[in-house]
């Protein structure tokens, strides 16, 4: 078993405008999902959701108010889970809710 | 040999049997602090001795008006009459008490309420020892030590002999010497972590009578009420009375309260429980100690565990309950997996979301060794493809370990009709 990350990439999305109801259904989601994978002892760390604010650090000192305004999605999140090789760990990723709204899943392993 | 004693005796030997467990531990506890917990063996064994000299006594002359005091006194006499004759007491103990090792000075026992108190907190840290690593000797040793249980329900409890218990508390009290284990609170800095190993083997006692093999229901019982106990011993001291103290106690409450309603190693429990039987003043004591347990930041697997226990103290199977004890079953599992707890949280999964969605990922589980695991396989392939439903009761049966639960998977093979199949 090796590990690999799974980040969570999403069209930066606003969620001010979500009720409370339709955040704790898309929470739910996201539950039920990680629960899955650790249902099957696959879940090395219970990972981070990272806040959608933020600064970028740029070669020359040059600070942004982060990467949002530049590319099409940002990283919303990783998880790192147990594999016996890429394919596998690609496997349990099928199901993330970031797939839900377009968003991608790159899974990558970690050096041990 | 006490309880064989008290058995012979009769009526009185139940309340007589009760006293004996609950001055136990006491007993031991003041003894061993005073002398110092290398000598926990004289301890037991002067404790014993006691209690065979009241046996006999109170069979010949009746109870007498003050039975622990009986007790005390005859307890300290032989105490320095062991050390005495021993020697012990002039070439080990006393060179100790001067040099201030011990904390009596005088080497006399004190059975004040007050020491008898912190001598039992002192040894629940002592015996749940992180240097012991959780097994079933620190557990027998708990038992042993901690509850009062004799030697020979030990056994039973772990469907186990005398020879192998006898040798197992041997190793954990030589563990106890050679790591030089202290009867003393641990200090401020360490006092919550080293109360997550006393927390664990709690839980781990509560476990060992609540799912225990033994078919003997009143000694199931007897364990989860000392667990239960040695909880509430820790809420009487404000740097134990943590929210995850109250909530593991709440987790026992919610368990305790349906105990009566189990049915012995039956397998499909909840659903077939007589709700008439849950105990109430338990439930209600669980949620008076949910409620405490809801403070501070940290988030405990007990937390968790007790909200699914209490969710199962509610009987009506309704949508939002099942969505709650998924959910606390996906965050369990985060925190701590185990086979069982992802088989329930599958179970939960299939209640909120009906058979094929649980089936896709029950099948992804591969606990291949588990017969609960073709238990749950079958109940979700019951109505949609008997043949396999049945394949995997068989599998089950193979896998099953007593004769009980056997019975049990056939009953539910003989209920599928070969003719639907």
């Amino acid at each position: 078993m090796k590990d690999f990350a799974l980040l969570f990439r999403q069209a930066n999305y606003n969620y001010s405008k979500t009720s409370p109801e339709e955040m704790k259904e898309i929470d739910k989601r996201w539950q039920n999902w990680i629960g899955g994978i650790a249902a099957q002892g696959k879940l090395a760390t219970g990972g981070s959701r990272l806040a959608t604010e933020g600064t970028v650090l740029k070669a020359g000192g040059v600070v942004t108010d982060g990467p949002f305004v530049e590319i099409r999605e940002i990283l919303g999140g990783f998880i790192v889970v147990k594999a016996d090789n890429l394919e596998e760990a690609t496997t349990l990723a099928h199901g993330c809710p970031a797939l839900d709204s377009n968003g991608s899943v790159e899974i990558r392993p970690l050096f041990v | 040999m006490e309880w064989m004693l008290l058995f012979i005796m009769g009526k009185s030997s139940e309340s007589l049997q009760q006293l004996f467990q609950q001055e136990f531990s006491k007993m031991v506890a003041v003894i061993s602090k005073t002398f110092g917990l290398q000598h926990i063996e004289i301890a037991e064994d002067v404790v014993s001795e006691t209690f065979l000299q009241a046996t006999e006594a109170w069979k010949a002359k009746g109870i007498p008006p003050n039975p622990t005091a009986w007790l005390y006194v005859v307890a300290k006499q032989k105490i320095l009459h062991h050390f005495r004759r021993k020697k012990i007491y002039d070439e080990k103990v006393l060179p100790e008490i001067i040099s201030g090792n011990v904390m009596e000075e005088t080497g006399e026992v004190n059975f004040s309420v007050q020491n008898i108190k912190d001598s039992q907190l002192q040894m629940l840290f002592a015996i749940c020892t992180p240097v012991i690593i959780a097994s079933e000797a620190q557990i027998g040793l708990a038992l042993r030590i901690l509850c009062g249980f004799g030697i020979d329900e030990i056994a039973e409890a772990f469907l186990s002999n005398k020879e192998t218990i006898n040798k197992r508390l041997f190793r954990a009290k030589e563990k106890l010497r050679t790591e030089k284990v202290q009867m003393e609170l641990p200090s401020e800095k360490e006092i919550t972590k080293r109360l997550d190993t006393v927390l664990h083997i709690i839980y781990l006692l509560f476990s060992e009578g609540y799912y225990s093999q033994t078919q003997n229901q009143i000694l199931q019982k007897d364990l989860c009420l000392e667990a239960l106990r040695l909880g509430l011993m820790l809420t009487e001291y404000d740097k134990t009375n943590l929210p995850k103290t109250n909530a593991l106690i709440a987790l026992m409450c919610f368990h305790a309260s349906r105990f009566s309603a189990r049915q012995p190693n039956a397998i499909v429990l909840y659903e077939q429980q007589d709700q008439e039987l849950w105990d109430a003043t338990l439930i209600s004591q669980g949620i008076y100690f949910l409620n405490l347990s809801a403070q501070g930041e940290e988030l405990s697997s007990y937390h968790l565990e007790a909200r699914i226990a209490y969710w199962h103290c509610r009987k009506e199977g309704t949508r939002e309950k099942w969505e709650e004890i998924l959910q606390l079953y996906n965050r369990l599992l985060q925190i701590n997996y185990s086979p069982a707890v992802a088989l329930n949280r599958t179970y939960a999964l299939y209640k909120v979301k009906g058979k094929e969605a649980a089936l896709a990922e029950a099948e992804k589980l591969k606990l291949e060794n588990n017969h609960f695991y073709f238990i749950l396989l079958a109940e979700l392939y019951t109505g949609l493809d008997q043949q396999k439903a049945r394949l995997h009761l068989e599998r089950a049966y193979a896998l099953a370990k007593t004769k009980t639960e056997k019975q049990c998977i056939q009953e539910k093979i003989d209920l599928i009709n070969p003719l639907n199949a």
